[in-house]
C-alpha cells in the first residue's frame, strides 16, 4: 500500500517540468469527473464547470485504497470546492487535498491549465 | 523551558487526558509525551463491539497521527513502558531507551480478569478488550463454523459478557452464557430485574447458565469442554472470558508507589499518588476504595489531574455516578444513582410488565421527596430524566410513580421537564456538560443544530446515551429565542425537502444549476444533488441519465458499486417469475463478462463483480433478450414479491404472482425519497412477506386487504392495514396516492415506516386525504402518477443506445483499458473482490 501511495506527491505550478496533454475539454462532464493514465499513475480530473475552474487530484481514495475518486461528487464545503468519494463519502478539499470531514491522510493535486480547448496537467516527471 | 508530562498508556483516558490538556489555559508552557503500548493511537473501546458489525478501526479511532503531530503531542505507540525511576524521574521503555519527565501521568487502565481455573490457557479461549482480542476472536469463531461447530460460551453475565454474548451470536455461534452468581448483571439489578433480564435473553436463544462456578476447561490443545464444580460440564468450541478487571498497576508496585489491597494505584481527591509528581487516572486508580470501570469517571480523573498540574485545584467529587445505559440484544437496560440502597433507608417504587418485558424500579427517601436512585430494564427511556432527578436532587412530583409509569393521556414528556432542571444539571455525564453550557452555544454561540451543539460543546460525543435529551434541550433553546429549528437541506439549500419539490415544480425550475442559481448558494454537494435529482426525477420522470453528474454514484453509472470499484447488475425479473430460457441467458452472460452470480433478497439475481467498461456490453445483451434495468441502484421501485398464489397453491386467494408483476410493471423506474418494496401474498399464510414491506397486498376471500409502511433492514417494522376488501382497481388506486403523497412529502432517504409514523395524523389521516380526498390533491395525485406510468423508460437502454452516454462508462479518458489495479480472489468457484487490507 505505502508503494502505492508514494507514487501520488502534489505538485505546485512553480514544480511543474512538464505540462501533459489530458485531451479536448468535451472529453469531462461539465461539474464532473474523469480518470487519466500517465505513465502507471491514475489522476482524477475534473471540470468544476460552476467556477469555470479545473482540478486535478489522485485516483485513489485514502481511505480504502480504491481507484475511485474520479467518480465521485464535486461540491463545496462553506466555499472550498471539493470532491466526495463515491464509496463512504470522504470529502477532499480539491484545493490542498484535506480530507474534510475526518482526519484520512491528504490526497495528491495537481495544476490543471486549459489552452485552446485542451486541458494540461502540471506532472514533475 | 517547557516542562514535560509524560502519560504512560493511550486508551480512553490517555487520549481524553491529552485533548482536555491542550484546551486548558496556560498548557502551551508544557510538552506533552506519550506512550502506548497497542499499535495504533487511542480508539473508542465503549464502542468496539461494533467491531462485529463492521465498524472498522477508523470509525473507532478517537484521533488520527496528525491530531497529536497537530498539536504538538509526541505520541510513541507499540511502545511498551517497562519502569518508573522515580528518584531520577524517568520511565524506561521496553524496546529500550528512557524519557525524563517532570510529571508522570499513568493511565495504563485494567486487563480482563482471568480466574485462575485450570486450562484456561488453552486455544480458543479468548479475552474481550483491545482491537486484536477481537480480530481473534472473529477469526477463531470463522474457523470453527468453518468445521461445522458453533457452540460458544461465554465466562461472566456482567454488562461486558452480555455484549460479548451478542457478538458471538451474530456471528452465527450458538451462545451459552455462564454466572457464577445467582442473575444476570448482578451488579447492576435486583433479582426482579435479572428474571426479567434473563426471560428476554433466553427468548432471544442465549442459553444462560446461573449459579455454575467452573472447575475446567477440558480440551486437547483446543478447548471442547467447561466442566463446573456440580459435577455438571458443556460442550463448547470457544470461551470469551468476561469475569471483571484487574488494574494494571504493575509499573507502579515495581516503583515501589502504594497501591491498594486488591490492586489499584492509590489516589487521593487530586489524583496525586503517594508521589507528589505522579499522578494515576482512568481505570487503574483506586479512588474511594472503587476501581471505576467506566470512562466518564476516568474524564473527571484526568480533568484534575490537570487542573492540578496547571496550578488549579480542581477536585474529584466525593461520590462518583456510576450510572449506566445501554442496550442489549435490544434489550434496553439502565441504572442509576444508589440502585439497590443497600443499608440506606428508602421506599421502592417498582413497575413491573412480565408480557411486555418492562421492570423499572425507583428509590426514594423515605420522606418521598428525593430520588435516590433507580433500575430500568427492558424499556429506559425515562433514564435521562430520572438521573436529572438523582444529580441534582430536585425534589420530586407528589406521585413519584408517574416518573415511571406507561405515558399515559397526561404521562409528562421531556420537553416540558426540562424547564424544571437547573442550568447547573450534568446534561452529557461522559463530558460533563451542563444544560447551561448547551444552551448558551445556542443563544449565544448561535449553534442552530444538534450536530453543530455537539461539535461545539462535546455533548454526545461519549457514549451518545444523552443524546434524546439534548435534541429536545436544542429544540426547546431555539424555539425561546425565537429561532427556526433547522431541518434545511444542507448549506446549500435553506429548505426542507417537501419545500424544495414544490418550488422545483411550481416554479417548472428543470436543472440543478438552475435551482442553484434561483433559491440555493454555493456549489452543491453530495447531500442536496441526489435529493434534487430525485426531485426533478419525481416531478418529470426524468431518468438519471439527463443530468448525470448530481446523481449518487450508483445511480450516475446505473449500477450498485461494489467495495473494490466493480459494480453489480440486476437485472428486473417482474414478480420474481422467470422463463427457463431467461434463466439461460442470465447464466450465459455472467459466463461470458465472469461475473459473481447470487440469488437476491428480492426474488431476482444479481450479478456482481462487473467491471465498468464492461456495463453497457453486458446490458447489451440483457436488453437483446428482453431484460430492463431492475432499479437496485436507484431509490427507487425495487421488487414487488410474490408467492406463488392461488394459480398453483392450494390454499390461495387470488393470483398473487399476477398481481405483483402488473404492480412491479406499473410503478417501474419512479424514483422516491428512498427504495421501495412490495410483496403481495395469495392468503394470510403470507408467504411473500408483503407485510414487511413498503406496500403489502394480501389476498382473502372478500378482496385485497392493502397493508402500508412496512419496512425490513434497519428497523423492522410491520406494515399497517390500511384498507380490507378492495377489488384490483381499488387496491390500485389507492397505492397510487399513497405512493405520490410520500414521494411529494418525505424527507430525503426516508423510508415510508419512519415518514408514516412522523405523519401527524398517522394511518387515519392518509386515510381521510386518500380515501376521502380531505385535501383536495387526489385528481393531482392520480395525474401525477398516471404521467409517471405512461412515461416510463428503461434507462439502460437510453444508456446503450446513445454513444454520448457509453462513454461515461470508460474507466479511463486515454485508454480504453480497464482499471488494472482491481483484484479479485476465488470464492467457492466464483469470484470475489480481493479483501480489503
Ligand atoms: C443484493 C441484496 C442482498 C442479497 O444478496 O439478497 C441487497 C444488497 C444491498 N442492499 Fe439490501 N439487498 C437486498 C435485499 C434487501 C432486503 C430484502 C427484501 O427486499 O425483501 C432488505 C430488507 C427489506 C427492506 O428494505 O425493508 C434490504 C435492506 C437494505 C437496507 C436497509 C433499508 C432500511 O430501510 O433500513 C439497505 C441500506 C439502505 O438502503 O440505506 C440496503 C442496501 C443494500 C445495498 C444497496 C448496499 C449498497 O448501497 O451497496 C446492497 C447492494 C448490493 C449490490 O451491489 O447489488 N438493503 N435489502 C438484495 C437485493 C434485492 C433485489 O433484488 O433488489
Ligand atoms: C467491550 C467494552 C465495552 C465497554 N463499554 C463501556 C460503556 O458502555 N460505557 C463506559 O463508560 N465504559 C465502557 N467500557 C469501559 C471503558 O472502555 C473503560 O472504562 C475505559 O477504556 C478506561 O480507559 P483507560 O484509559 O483507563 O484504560 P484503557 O482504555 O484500557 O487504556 C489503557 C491503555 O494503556 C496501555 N498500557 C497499559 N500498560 C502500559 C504500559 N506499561 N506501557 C504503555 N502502555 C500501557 C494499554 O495498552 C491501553 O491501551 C467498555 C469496555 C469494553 C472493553
Ligand atoms: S401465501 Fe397462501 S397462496 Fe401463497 S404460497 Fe402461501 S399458502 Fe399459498
Ligand atoms: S474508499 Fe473512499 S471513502 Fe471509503
Amino acid at each position: 500500500m505505502q508503494a502505492i501511495l508514494e507514487k501520488y506527491v502534489s505538485v505546485s505550478t512553480d514544480k511543474v517540468k512538464n505540462w501533459v496533454c489530458a485531451g479536448p475539454v468535451d472529453l469531462y462532464p461539465d461539474d464532473g469527473g474523469k480518470c487519466f493514465k500517465y505513465k502507471g499513475k491514475q489522476i482524477a480530473i475534473f471540470s468544476f464547470s460552476r467556477r469555470n475552474k479545473w482540478y486535478a487530484c489522485q485516483n485513489l481514495c485514502p481511505h480504502k485504497f480504491e481507484m475511485v475518486l474520479s467518480r465521485g461528487m464535486t461540491g463545496d464545503a462553506m466555499g472550498e470546492p471539493k470532491v466526495a468519494c463515491p464509496l463512504h463519502k470522504a470529502n477532499f478539499s480539491l484545493e490542498t487535498g484535506k480530507h474534510l470531514n475526518g482526519d484520512l491522510p491528504s490526497i495528491a493535486t495537481y495544476p490543471v491549465e486549459v489552452r485552446d480547448g485542451t486541458v494540461y496537467i502540471g506532472m514533475m516527471d | 523551558m517547557k516542562r514535560k508530562v509524560v502519560i504512560i498508556g493511550n486508551g480512553m483516558v490517555g487520549y481524553k487526558f491529552c485533548e482536555k490538556f491542550i484546551a486548558a489555559e496556560h498548557s502551551s508552557n508544557f510538552e506533552l509525551v506519550v506512550y502506548g503500548e497497542e499499535p495504533r493511537p487511542a480508539y473508542d473501546r465503549i464502542h468496539l463491539s461494533e467491531f462485529f458489525s463492521g465498524s472498522t478501526e477508523e470509525d473507532l479511532s478517537l484521533a488520527g497521527r496528525e491530531w497529536y503531530e497537530n498539536n504538538g503531542i509526541t505520541l510513541h505507540s507499540n511502545a511498551l513502558v517497562s519502569g518508573i525511576d522515580r528518584k531520577n524521574k524517568k520511565i524506561s521503555i521496553y524496546k529500550g531507551g528512557e524519557e525524563s519527565y517532570d510529571y508522570l501521568v499513568i493511565a495504563t487502565g485494567s486487563h480482563p480478569f482471568v480466574p485462575p481455573i485450570p486450562g484456561v490457557n488453552k486455544q480458543g479461549v479468548f479475552v474481550y478488550r483491545t482491537i486484536e482480542d477481537l480480530e481473534n476472536i472473529m477469526s477463531y469463531g470463522k474457523r470453527i463454523l468453518a468445521k461445522g461447530k458453533r457452540e460458544a460460551a461465554v465466562l461472566g453475565g456482567g454488562l461486558l459478557g452480555l455484549e460479548a454474548a451478542k457478538a458471538l451470536q451474530d456471528m452465527g455461534l450458538k451462545t451459552h452464557v455462564i454466572e457464577l452468581a445467582p442473575r444476570l448483571m448482578a451488579r447492576q439489578l435486583d433479582d426482579e430485574g435479572g428474571q426479567l433480564l434473563l426471560s428476554s435473553m433466553e427468548s432471544m436463544g442465549l442459553q444462560v447458565h446461573l449459579s455454575k462456578m467452573t472447575s475446567e476447561i477440558a480440551g486437547n490443545g483446543a478447548i471442547t469442554e467447561i466442566k463446573f464444580n456440580d459435577g455438571t460440564s458443556l460442550d463448547v468450541d470457544m470461551l470469551l472470558i468476561s469475569a471483571g478487571i484487574k488494574p494494571r498497576d504493575e509499573l507502579a508496585k515495581d516503583s515501589g508507589i502504594t497501591v491498594g489491597p486488591r490492586g489499584g494505584i492509590l489516589v487521593d481527591d487530586t489524583m496525586k499518588t503517594s508521589d507528589d509528581a505522579v499522578f494515576a487516572i482512568g481505570e487503574v486508580a483506586l479512588y474511594n476504595e472503587m476501581i471505576y470501570g467506566l470512562a466518564a469517571p476516568g474524564y473527571s480523573m484526568a480533568e484534575v489531574a490537570i487542573s492540578q498540574i496547571l496550578g488549579g485545584d480542581k477536585r474529584m467529587v466525593a461520590e462518583v455516578d456510576m450510572s449506566t445505559k445501554l442496550k442489549l440484544m435490544g434489550v434496553e437496560v439502565a441504572s442509576f444513582g444508589d440502585h439497590f440502597c443497600e443499608g440506606v433507608p428508602h421506599q421502592s417504587i417498582t413497575y413491573l410488565n412480565r408480557y411486555r418485558g418492562i421492570y423499572k424500579r425507583i428509590n426514594v427517601t423515605e420522606d418521598g421527596k428525593k430520588l435516590l436512585g433507580g433500575m430500568l430494564v427492558g424499556d429506559s427511556s425515562e433514564y435521562n430524566l430520572l438521573l436529572q432527578y438523582v444529580l441534582n436532587e430536585m425534589p420530586l412530583p407528589e406521585d413519584p410513580e408517574s416518573l415511571i409509569l406507561p405515558a399515559g393521556k397526561d404521562g409528562g414528556d421531556a420537553a416540558g421537564s426540562l424547564d424544571i432542571l437547573p442550568d447547573s444539571a450534568i446534561i452529557c455525564s461522559c463530558e460533563s456538560v451542563t444544560k447551561g453550557e448547551i444552551i448558551n452555544s445556542v443563544a449565544e454561540d448561535d449553534c442552530s443544530s444538534v450536530k453543530e451543539v455537539c461539535a461545539c460543546t462535546k455533548a454526545g460525543t461519549g457514549c451518545g446515551g444523552c443524546k434524546p435529551l439534548v435534541t429536545d434541550l436544542v429544540a426547546d433553546t431555539l424555539a425561546k429565542c425565537g429561532k427556526e429549528v433547522s431541518n434545511h437541506l444542507c448549506d446549500h439549500f435553506a429548505y426542507e425537502r417537501h419545500e424544495l419539490y414544490d418550488i422545483v415544480k411550481v416554479r417548472g425550475i428543470k436543472s440543478f444549476n438552475e435551482a442553484l442559481d434561483a433559491i440555493g448558494k454555493g456549489d452543491g454537494c453530495e447531500t442536496c444533488k441526489p435529493a434534487l435529482a430525485s426531485i426533478f426525477a419525481s416531478i418529470y420522470n426524468e431518468t438519471a441519465n439527463r443530468q448525470d453528474t448530481i446523481q449518487d454514484t450508483n445511480d450516475r453509472f446505473l449500477a450498485n458499486i461494489q467495495r473494490n470499484g466493480s459494480y453489480s447488475v440486476v437485472p428486473r425479473v417482474p414478480g420474481g417469475e422467470i422463463t427457463p430460457d431467461k434463466l439461460i441467458v442470465l447464466g450465459k452472460v455472467a459466463k461470458k463478462y465472469d461475473l459473481y452470480t447470487k440469488i437476491t433478497g428480492g426474488q431476482r439475481i444479481d450479478l456482481f463483480g462487473a467491471r465498468m467498461e464492461d456495463l453497457p456490453l453486458i446490458w447489451e445483451d440483457l436488453i437483446e433478450a428482453g431484460f430492463e434495468s431492475g432499479h437496485a441502484y436507484g431509490k427507487a421501485l425495487r421488487t414487488v414479491k410474490s408467492c406463488v398464489g392461488s394459480t398453483w397453491c392450494r390454499y390461495g386467494m387470488n393470483e398473487s404472482v399476477s398481481f405483483a408483476i402488473m404492480l412491479e410493471e406499473r410503478y417501474r423506474g419512479i424514483r422516491s425519497p428512498h427504495k421501495l418494496k412490495g410483496g403481495v401474498s395469495g392468503c394470510i399464510r403470507e408467504c411473500a412477506e408483503a407485510r414487511c414491506k413498503d406496500f403489502g397486498v394480501i389476498a382473502t376471500e372478500d378482496g385485497w386487504n392493502l397493508y402500508i409502511g412496512g419496512n425490513g433492514g434497519a428497523n423492522p417494522k410491520h406494515a399497517i392495514l390500511f384498507a380490507e376488501g378492495l377489488d384490483d382497481e381499488t387496491c390500485v388506486r389507492y397505492i397510487d396516492r399513497y405512493l405520490m403523497f410520500y414521494i411529494r412529502t418525505a424527507k430525503p432517504l426516508m423510508r415510508t415506516a419512519p415518514w408514516l409514523e412522523k405523519l401527524e395524523g398517522g394511518v387515519e389521516y392518509l386515510r381521510e386525504v386518500i380515501v376521502d380526498d380531505k385535501l383536495g390533491i387526489c385528481d393531482e395525485l392520480d395525474e401525477q402518477m398516471e404521467y409517471m406510468v405512461g412515461t416510463y423508460e428503461c434507462e439502460w437502454k437510453q444508456a446503450v443506445e446513445d454513444p454520448a452516454i457509453r462513454s461515461r462508462f470508460s474507466h479511463y479518458v486515454n485508454s480504453d483499458e480497464g482499471d488494472e489495479t482491481m483484484e479479485f480472489v476465488s470464492l467457492r468457484d466464483q469470484k470475489m473482490p480481493a479483501p480489503w487490507a
